[in-house]
């Protein structure tokens, strides 16, 4: 890290394209008001650009709480909207752990390990969401 | 060893930018007691949970965080309280799944699965006070190379 100590990320969050591709890297400790805009700025940012994918880097984030773990989730269904997939990257084991205890097993978020890894997961062909109704589209 | 110092604060719930200071002292707090980073990452979720709950539904108030011990073990209390409206059904507030403001759900029955104690006293009309301690599962000591 460049900075010494964990300074909170006031303002706007970068979003980076590469490819196909929106890489979305949180630092730090975000203000609630700082995730919102993130969320919005995603919205925009994958209409303008048209991209198939976003991953979101959260290995250097020390804490989800409710308010994030849903934030991440409702970017995750607004880019599915917008037909781009999300994968969450790079959680910490403490998070995971403290999460499911919280009661807050996030289902529908797509995870990888590692950033490299979610590209990955966004270059193969797109699997058909799980469940979802009786939908028929023929085989 | 240990000294209150840089444990023991009050600090005001009055907006998101005091959600970021609460998380930070109850981290560094609970990294001078000796926590270990799982207990960390808990009480810090835990505190920012709670510390939402005051600026939401309480509109604002403060934490105080203080440095309890027994029987040679490090512990840290934190007390939320707020004078806000109360919580008018307590027992339905703490099951999970239940929520007045914009959350999962998971604020307070949630929380309470994070920490080791978990009280919450609450007076329609007046206020609420949620208070939680943990426990250092080790003595803060630092062991030398096996």
């Amino acid at each position: 890290m460049s900075e010494g100590l964990s300074r909170p990320a006031a303002g706007h969050v970068p979003v980076l394209g590469l490819g196909d591709v929106l890489l979305v890297t949180l630092q730090g400790d975000l203000y609630d008001s700082t995730a919102h805009r993130l969320q919005q700025d995603l919205a925009e940012a994958i209409a303008r650009s048209r991209v198939t994918g976003v991953v979101i880097d959260i290995s250097g984030v020390e804490i989800v709480d409710s308010f994030l773990g849903r934030v991440l989730a409702e970017i995750a269904a607004q880019a599915e909207l917008l037909a781009a997939r999300t994968v969450v990257a790079g959680m910490r084991p403490a998070v995971a752990v403290t999460l499911v205890e919280l009661g807050l097993t996030l289902p529908g978020l797509r995870t990888a390990l590692t950033t490299e890894a979610a590209m990955e997961l966004l270059a193969r062909p797109v699997v058909p969401p799980r469940s979802g109704g009786g939908r028929e589209g023929g085989p | 060893m240990h000294t209150a110092a840089g444990v023991e604060a009050r600090l005001p719930i009055r907006s998101d930018m005091d959600l970021v200071w609460v998380r930070q002292h109850v981290r560094q707090a609970a990294a001078q007691l000796g926590f270990g980073l799982v207990d960390q990452t808990k009480l810090v979720t835990a505190a920012s949970e709670l510390a939402r709950n005051t600026l939401v539904h309480g509109g604002g108030g403060l934490m105080e965080a203080t440095h309890v011990r027994a029987g040679g073990a490090e512990g840290l209390r934190l007390s939320f309280s707020d004078s806000g409206p109360g919580i008018p059904d307590l027992e339905r507030a703490l099951s999970d799944g239940y929520t007045s403001g914009g959350g999962l759900g998971m604020g307070l029955g949630g929380s309470r699965r994070l920490v080791h104690d978990f009280e919450v006293e609450s007076t329609p009309g007046s206020g609420t006070t949620v208070r939680v301690t943990s426990w250092a599962t080790r003595p803060p000591r630092q062991r030398g190379a096996v």
